[in-house]
C-alpha cells in the first residue's frame, strides 16, 4: 500500500473503505423505528412551554405568575431570577480571539430581555397543550428599551449601548494587512468593488431542538437526552453551569433530526431544562416548536461586506480588500463565540488564489435580534462569495472568461505545501485538476454556445462559477487554544466480542451524515470482517470514549482515524492469540473475512469467534503468562496543520425571466477533493445536501426582521426554505489529494456545498443578465431583487 | 405549539349545523377539512369556544350538472375537483387551477367551500370563481342567500357570510362556446400561495375580445376583478396599444399591498406582466406579451 | 367544556378507540396515545409533511387533521406499511440510494411517494418532485429522494410487464 494510493483496491473481500455501502442504521429508520428525543417519554416527566419577550429590548419589571400557578396540569412556573440560583450565566468568549467580548447571560432573562425570543419564564405541566395554556396566564411587565437593531447604526457613537458594562457594541475586531494592497491597486490595470449583503437565515433542522434532562437525586446524576452533535462538551457545560462534577451528568445522543451547526452549541433555554429538572426532581422535556425554532435556533450569516479586487490586463488577480461587518445578536453564543464566522471569512477571502496583497478588516457588532452562531460551512459561503463575485467583476472588467480567470490565479497544483496570504496554511490542493474535470463534466464551451444562441432568441441564461477552499479536520486551533473545553481529537473502542462480532465505541456523533456507517466500514476494513458483524455505538458520554463529536467536517477525518488505528490494534492483538494458539507467529497470519487466515494463500485456520471462544472462556490453555487483549482504544488528532484543506469548484446553469424576476435552476455540477473518499456515496450525498442548503439562501432564506427587532416571518409558510420541485439535479465529482497527517487520508466533506452553492449561483444570475449590465451582489435574491437591479420596479 | 381548547361538535344534518352556528355565534368555527384552520388553531391564532364539524353532512357533497351550470357541493375536496370529469370538460379553467393549490396532502383534505369561506386574498379559487361569474350558496336556519362570486370576497380572510351562514355550494357556468381560459400564477414556490395570480374569461373572436373577466389575486387584500382593465381590452381590436392601456389601468383596479414576498410596486408589475402573458396567449399572438429583450 | 370526546378508529389495521380533547391532532393522537412515533412532527402548521399518514387511503398532513375527526376513519402509518410489506421495495431503494440522512423526513416521505407510485406509471422527474414538493428535506437535497422513487416506479413497472 503507498501512502498516496491508500486502501481503495477492492482486492479484499473485506474492503469496505472506498465503497458505496449503505448505511446499516437506515433500515430502523425507514421503518419509523428511530428513535428521536422528540419521541421519548419518561416516567413523571414534565413538558417546558416559555414564556418569551415580545420585544427585542425591555427591562422586566415584574412577572405575575399566580393564575398560572393554578392552572390544570401545572407543576411548577419557574422565572430567571428562581432559575438563577440552579444555574450560573456564561460569557460566551474565546482567549485567542483578542479583545472579544460579550455579557454574563442567563438560562432565563432574570431582568432584561434583549431579543424577541428570550424566555423570561418557564411553565412546566403535565401536558406541553396545558404549559402553552398557562403560559398565555402569565403575565410580565415590561418597560419597553429602545432596541439595536442596525449594525451599522450600533456602532454610532449615540447609540444605545446593549451591554453598558462592555462599553460599546463592538465584540471584537480583527484587522490584516498582507502584502502591498495600495501599491497593487495603484498599478492595476482594473479595480473593481462592490457591496455584499446576505440575509441572516438560520438551519431549520425537520426535528426541532429536543432536549429531557432528568436528575435523579438518589443517584445525585443527571441524564441529558438530546439532539446534540457534542455530547462531552454539552456533559462539561451542563456540569459546570449547575455546580455538579462532570460524572454526575450523562449525555445520551439518540436519532438526531438534523444538526448543521444548529445543534452544536449552548442554547439558554436548554440549559435552564437541565437546571428545571435539577431544581424540580423529575424528567423534564423541552421540543421547540416551529415557531420558538425560527426565534431561537441559531441565526448566522447577516453580514455587509464591502469588497474591492485589483486586477491586471492579463488576468492576474494582484489585490483583494474586505471591510466584513457583521451583527450576532445581543450575546457571543457559548463556548464557541459569534466571532468564528467573522474570523472565517477574513481567513478565506481570496485563499483559493495565488495573489498575496490583501487587507481585511471585519467587525462583529451586538444587536437585539437573535443571536447568530455557526452553521453549516461557517463563514464560507460569505468568503466565497465576495471573493468569486469580485473575481467575476475583475473578469467582466477586463473582458475575460470567468473560467479562464480563475485558471490563471488558482494556485499551482503543484504548489504545495503552500499557504494564503491570511496565513493559512495549505498541505495539498487540486485547483486546477479540479476546474479541468468540473469544464468537462458540465461541456462548458457547449453550454457557453447553446447560452449565445438562446440570448437571441430573448432566453437569458448564466453560467456561474465558484472555486472554494474548505476548512476541515480542525485541531485544537479552533477552540481548545481558546481556553474551551471542547475536544479535537477523537476516541475510537474496538472490542472482540464472545461471538467474534465487534463492537466499536466513537466519541464522533451521528445526525445522519453516516457516521455510523464510516466507522463501521473503516474498522470492519481494518480487521478483516464482514461489515454487518461490526455494532457501532456512539453519542453516550458513558459508553463512548471521550472526544468532540461531529462538526466542522471532522467526523470521517479524525474519527474515522481513529477507528482504523482502533482497529488496525485489535487485529494484531487477534492475532497474536490466533498465533499463540496456532502456534504460529503473528506476522504469518492475516483475517479475512472473519477469519483467522495463513497469509499469502488465505487459507482458512480459524474463525474469530473461535479465537474470542479460546480467549474468553479457555484462556487455562493458552501460555502461561500470555494475557489476550480483545478490547483497544486508540485516539487522534491532526497534529502538523491546524486544519486540512479541502478545495473544489461549483457551477450552477440557470435561466432569468427578465420580467418578472424568476429564477429556474436547471443543473448544478460540483467538483471537490476531499482526500481519501470513504464512501462515495456518503460524500456525493453531503455535497448535495450542502449545496441545496446554499442555494436556500441565495434565492429564498432571509431571517426578516423589522426595524423594531421583530422577526416577521418567523413560520415555514413564510421563511422558504428550499423545496423538490424547485431544485436542480446536482453532479457530483472528485479529485483526490489525501491529507499525509493520517493513514487514510481522509478530509472533510461536509461544507464544501453550502460553502461554494450562493456564489455559482449568484455569478449564473449575474451572467444571465450581463446584457442588461446588472450587477446584483445581495441575497437572498429574490424576484423583488432582481427586478430593482433590472430598473422595472 | 398547541392549540387552545375547544368543544367539538359533528352535526349530521345541515339543519343541525345551522342551530349549532345560531347558537353560538361568533364563538363558534366551521370545520371540515381544517386546512385553512387547524393551522391557525394550532398557532393559536385562533381561540374559537366550539368547532362545528360539517364534514360529514351528505347533502354538502357532490358535483353536479344541471342545464348549464356545474353545482359543486361545499364539501367538495380540490382532490374530487381535479379527478372530476365534469369538472374538466365543463370548467377548464378550475381544472387548470387546481393543481396550483397547495400540495397533494392538501387537496386530499382541503374543499372548496372551506378555501373561500377562509378567503385567503392569495387563494386560486376565490379569483377563479370571480372569471368564472360563479354564485356562492350560503344557508343559514333562516334560509338561503345566493351571493355573486364578486360580492362574496370583502376583504383579507372576510367574506359576505354572516355569522349564523355556511357556504353550501358554489355554481359555476359551464364554458361556452368561444370562451377561451387562461390561468397563471408566480409562486416562489410550487404550491406557494402566490405572489401575482391572473384567472381570465374572455370571448375571443378574431383580433378582437368580448366577455373579458380577469381575476387577480394575491394583488391586495382580496381576490379581485379588474374591470377598467377589462374595459380596455374590449375596446376594439386587441393590439400592443390595447394591452398597454389595460396594464396601465391596472394601477386603477388594484391595490397591492406590501408584504413578505414583495412589494406593492412589484406586484404591481408582475400583475401587468402577468396580464400582457395572458392576452397573448389568449389571442395566440406571443407579441402581445411584451417580453423584455436586451 | 371541552369535553374529551370517545373515538374508534382503525389505525395501521387495529381498532383503538380513546377519549381525546377536540384539540389534539391526529399526528400528537398517533405519537402520545399510541406511541406511533414514526409519524413525525416537524412544523404543526401544515407545511414541511413529515407528518404525512394516509386517512381513508389518501396521504393527509396529521398536524392538520384533528383526532376526533378520524373517528372511524383508518389510519396507516409508516410503521403499518413497513409491517405489511407494502413499500418495501420503496424502502429498499431509499436504502441504497441513502435518500435519508438523518431520518426524519423519511416517513412523510415514503406515504407521498408511495400515493404517486400507486398511481402506476414511471412518472418523469418533473412529475415525482411536484408531487413531493410539499415534503420538506434539509439534509439530501432531494435528489436521492427522486432517484429512488424512479427507480422504484421504473421497477414496478418492469414486474407488471
Amino acid at each position: 500500500m503507498t501512502a498516496r494510493n491508500p486502501l481503495t483496491a477492492l482486492d479484499r473481500p473485506n474492503s469496505y473503505i472506498g465503497r458505496a455501502v449503505p448505511r446499516p442504521n437506515l433500515t430502523r429508520l425507514l421503518q419509523g423505528r428511530g428513535q428521536y428525543v422528540s419521541d421519548m417519554t419518561l416516567p413523571r416527566m414534565g413538558h417546558v412551554a416559555f414564556v418569551r419577550s415580545p420585544y427585542a429590548h425591555a427591562k422586566i419589571l415584574g412577572i405575575d405568575v399566580a393564575e398560572a400557578k393554578a392552572m390544570p396540569g401545572v407543576i411548577a412556573v419557574v422565572t430567571g431570577a428562581e432559575l438563577a440560583k440552579v444555574c450560573s450565566p456564561w460569557v460566551g468568549v474565546l482567549s485567542h480571539l483578542k479583545g472579544l467580548k460579550s455579557a454574563p447571560q442567563h438560562a432565563i432573562a432574570v431582568d432584561r430581555a434583549c431579543w424577541q425570543g428570550e424566555a423570561v419564564c418557564a411553565v412546566i405541566a403535565e401536558t406541553r397543550a396545558q404549559a402553552e395554556d398557562a403560559a398565555e396566564r402569565i403575565f410580565v411587565n415590561y418597560e419597553e428599551l429602545e432596541p439595536v437593531t442596525d449594525m451599522e447604526r450600533a456602532l454610532e457613537p449615540d447609540a444605545v449601548v446593549i451591554h453598558p458594562e462592555l462599553g460599546d457594541n463592538l465584540a471584537f475586531e480583527r484587522n490584516l494587512d498582507a502584502g502591498e494592497v495600495d501599491k497593487a491597486i495603484a498599478e492595476a490595470d482594473a479595480v473593481v468593488e462592490a457591496d455584499f449583503l446576505f440575509g441572516r437565515h438560520t438551519g431549520v433542522t425537520l426535528e426541532p431542538r429536543a432536549i429531557i434532562a432528568d436528575w435523579n437525586p438518589g443517584e445525585g446524576r443527571l441524564t441529558v437526552h438530546q439532539g446534540t452533535q457534542a455530547p462531552h462538551m454539552m456533559q462539561n457545560i451542563i456540569a459546570k453551569h449547575l455546580d455538579l462534577e462532570e460524572a454526575q451528568v450523562r449525555v445520551v445522543c439518540h436519532d438526531v433530526g438534523g444538526s448543521f451547526g444548529i445543534k452544536v452549541h449552548v442554547y439558554a433555554d436548554e440549559m435552564a431544562v437541565a437546571a428545571l429538572s435539577k431544581l424540580l426532581r423529575r424528567p423534564v422535556k423541552f421540543v421547540a416548536d416551529r415557531i420558538e425554532s425560527f426565534n431561537t435556533d441559531i441565526h448566522a450569516r447577516d453580514h455587509r461586506c464591502k469588497g474591492k479586487i485589483a486586477v491586471k490586463s492579463d488576468g492576474t488577480i494582484t489585490a483583494f480588500v474586505i471591510d466584513d461587518i457583521t451583527a450576532i445578536g445581543p450575546y457571543s453564543m457559548y463556548p464557541r463565540t459569534s466571532a468564528i464566522e467573522a474570523n472565517q471569512v477574513v481567513n478565506l477571502v481570496g485563499g483559493q488564489y495565488t495573489n498575496m496583497n490583501y487587507r481585511a478588516r471585519a467587525r462583529v457588532v451586538f444587536q437585539n435580534k437573535n443571536v447568530t452562531c455557526q452553521y453549516r460551512a461557517v463563514g464560507h459561503p460569505i468568503a466565497c462569495s465576495v471573493t468569486e463575485g469580485l473575481v467575476d467583476l475583475a473578469a467582466r472588467a477586463i473582458g475575460m472568461d470567468p473560467a479562464a480567470i480563475r485558471r490563471k490565479n488558482l494556485i499551482p497544483d503543484d504548489a504545495y505545501p503552500t499557504g494564503s496570504a491570511s496565513g493559512l496554511k495549505f498541505e495539498a490542493l487540486s485547483h486546477h485538476a479540479s476546474l479541468d474535470k468540473l469544464l468537462a463534466m458540465m461541456n462548458y464551451d457547449a453550454l457557453r454556445a447553446e447560452q449565445a444562441e438562446l440570448r437571441k432568441k430573448g432566453i437569458y441564461r448564466g453560467i456561474g462559477l465558484a472555486t472554494f477552499i474548505e476548512v476541515t479536520n480542525p485541531s485544537a486551533a479552533f477552540y481548545g487554544v481558546g481556553g474551551a473545553r471542547i475536544s479535537s481529537q477523537d476516541g475510537v473502542a474496538v472490542r472482540l466480542e464472545a461471538t467474534g462480532r465487534i463492537v466499536v465505541q466513537t466519541s464522533i456523533t451521528e445526525q445522519g451524515q453516516g457516521s455510523e456507517a464510516i466507522t463501521a466500514q473503516v474498522t470492519a476494513h481494518a480487521l478483516g470482517v464482514p461489515m454487518e458483524r461490526v455494532r457501532v455505538i456512539l453519542g453516550d458520554t458513558d459508553n463512548t470514549p471521550y472526544g468532540g463529536g461531529t462538526w466542522a467536517s471532522r467526523a470521517a477525518g479524525i474519527g474515522g482515524e481513529a477507528a482504523w488505528q482502533a482497529g488496525k490494534a485489535l487485529k494484531a492483538n487477534i492475532l497474536a492469540v490466533a498465533a499463540t494458539i496456532l502456534q504460529s507467529s503473528a506476522d504469518a497470519l492475516d483475517i479475512v473475512n472473519g477469519f483467522v487466515v495463513d497469509k499469502g494463500t488465505d487459507a482458512e485456520r480459524l474463525p474469530l469467534e473461535e479465537v474470542a471462544r479460546i480467549a474468553y472462556f479457555r484462556p487455562d490453555t493458552l501460555p502461561p503468562g500470555f494475557q489476550s487483549e480483545l478490547m483497544v482504544v486508540r485516539h487522534f488528532v491532526p497534529r502538523q496543520y491546524p486544519f486540512a484543506f479541502t478545495n473544489g469548484i461549483q457551477a450552477s446553469y440557470l435561466e432569468v425571466d427578465p420580467d418578472t424576476g424568476f429564477v429556474t435552476l436547471l443543473k448544478h455540477w460540483c467538483v471537490e477533493d476531499c482526500g481519501t473518499v470513504i464512501n462515495p456515496q456518503l460524500v456525493d450525498e453531503q455535497i448535495r445536501g450542502g449545496i441545496v442548503q446554499g442555494i436556500g439562501p441565495a434565492l429564498y432564506e432571509h431571517c426578516r426582521y423589522d426595524e423594531n427587532g421583530q422577526l416577521t416571518n418567523a413560520s415555514m409558510a413564510d421563511y422558504l426554505v428550499p423545496m423538490a420541485a424547485e431544485m436542480p439535479d446536482i453532479e457530483v465529482a472528485h479529485v483526490v489529494s489525501p491529507t499525509l497527517e493520517s493513514e487514510l487520508g481522509a478530509k472533510g466533506a461536509g461544507e464544501a456545498g453550502t460553502a461554494g452553492a450562493p456564489a455559482a449561483v449568484v455569478n449564473a444570475v449575474n451572467d444571465a443578465l450581463a446584457p442588461f449590465d446588472v450587477r446584483i451582489t445581495e441575497i437572498p435574491m429574490t424576484p423583488e431583487v432582481i427586478l430593482r437591479a433590472l430598473g422595472k420596479v | 405549539m398547541k392549540a387552545a381548547a375547544f368543544d367539538y361538535a359533528r352535526p349530521a344534518t345541515l339543519d343541525e349545523a345551522l342551530g349549532l352556528l345560531r347558537r353560538h355565534g361568533d364563538a363558534a368555527k366551521i370545520v371540515s377539512g381544517g386546512q385553512s384552520l387547524v393551522p391557525a388553531l394550532n398557532l393559536r391564532l385562533l381561540s374559537p369556544e366550539i368547532l362545528i364539524d360539517i364534514g360529514r353532512i351528505d347533502a354538502l357533497r357532490g358535483i353536479t350538472v344541471e342545464g348549464g351550470t356545474v353545482r359543486i357541493g361545499a364539501l367538495t375536496r380540490h382532490v374530487e375537483l381535479m379527478n372530476s370529469a365534469p369538472v374538466a370538460e365543463k370548467l377548464p379553467l378550475v381544472a387548470e387551477a387546481i393543481p396550483h393549490v397547495a400540495h397533494p396532502a392538501i387537496r386530499n383534505r382541503g374543499t372548496i367551500g372551506g378555501n373561500i369561506a377562509h378567503a385567503d386574498p392569495a387563494s386560486e379559487m376565490p379569483a377563479v370563481l370571480q372569471a368564472l361569474d360563479a354564485v356562492i350558496v350560503v344557508r343559514s336556519a333562516d334560509g338561503e342567500r345566493r351571493i355573486a362570486a364578486e360580492e362574496f370576497f370583502t376583504g383579507i380572510y372576510e367574506t359576505a357570510l354572516r355569522a349564523d351562514e355556511i357556504v353550501t355550494a358554489v355554481e359555476v357556468p359551464a364554458a361556452k362556446a368561444g370562451e377561451r381560459f387562461f390561468f397563471h400564477e408566480f409562486a416562489r414556490r410550487s404550491g406557494d400561495y402566490a405572489i401575482v395570480g391572473l384567472a381570465v374569461r374572455m370571448t375571443v373572436s378574431g383580433a378582437s375580445a368580448s366577455n373579458v373577466r380577469l381575476g387577480f389575486f394575491a394583488v391586495g387584500d382580496k381576490a379581485t376583478l379588474a374591470e377598467k382593465a377589462a374595459a380596455a381590452l374590449s375596446a376594439g381590436p386587441v393590439t400592443a396599444a390595447t394591452v398597454a392601456a389595460a396594464q396601465a389601468a391596472l394601477a386603477d383596479d388594484l391595490t397591492p399591498q406590501d408584504d413578505q414576498q414583495a412589494s406593492a410596486a412589484t406586484r404591481l408589475h408582475l400583475a401587468r406582466v402577468v396580464l400582457g402573458r395572458a392576452v397573448a396567449a389568449l389571442l395566440e399572438d406571443p407579441s402581445l406579451a411584451g417580453r423584455t429583450a436586451a | 367544556m371541552t369535553a374529551s370526546v370517545s373515538i374508534t378508529l382503525k389505525v395501521n389495521g387495529e381498532t383503538v378507540s380513546a377519549d381525546v380533547p377536540p384539540r389534539m391532532h391526529l399526528a400528537d393522537f398517533l405519537r402520545e396515545r399510541l406511541a406511533l412515533t414514526g409519524t413525525h412532527i416537524g412544523c404543526e402548521h401544515g407545511v414541511c409533511g413529515a407528518c404525512s399518514v394516509r386517512l381513508n387511503g389518501e396521504v393527509v398532513r396529521g398536524c392538520l387533521v384533528l383526532a376526533v375527526q378520524a373517528d372511524g376513519a383508518e389510519v396507516l402509518t409508516v410503521e403499518g406499511l413497513s409491517d405489511s410489506g407494502e413499500i418495501a421495495d420503496l424502502q429498499e431503494a431509499f436504502r441504497n440510494r441513502n435518500a435519508l440522512q438523518c431520518g426524519y423526513c423519511t416517513p412523510g416521505m415514503l406515504l407521498t411517494a408511495q400515493e404517486l407510485l400507486a398511481q402506476g406509471g414511471v412518472p418523469d422527474r418533473e412529475t415525482i418532485r411536484e408531487h413531493m414538493s410539499g415534503n420538506y428535506c434539509r439534509c439530501t437535497g432531494y435528489q436521492a429522494i427522486v432517484d429512488a422513487v424512479e427507480t422504484t416506479a421504473a421497477a414496478r413497472a418492469a414486474a407488471r410487464g
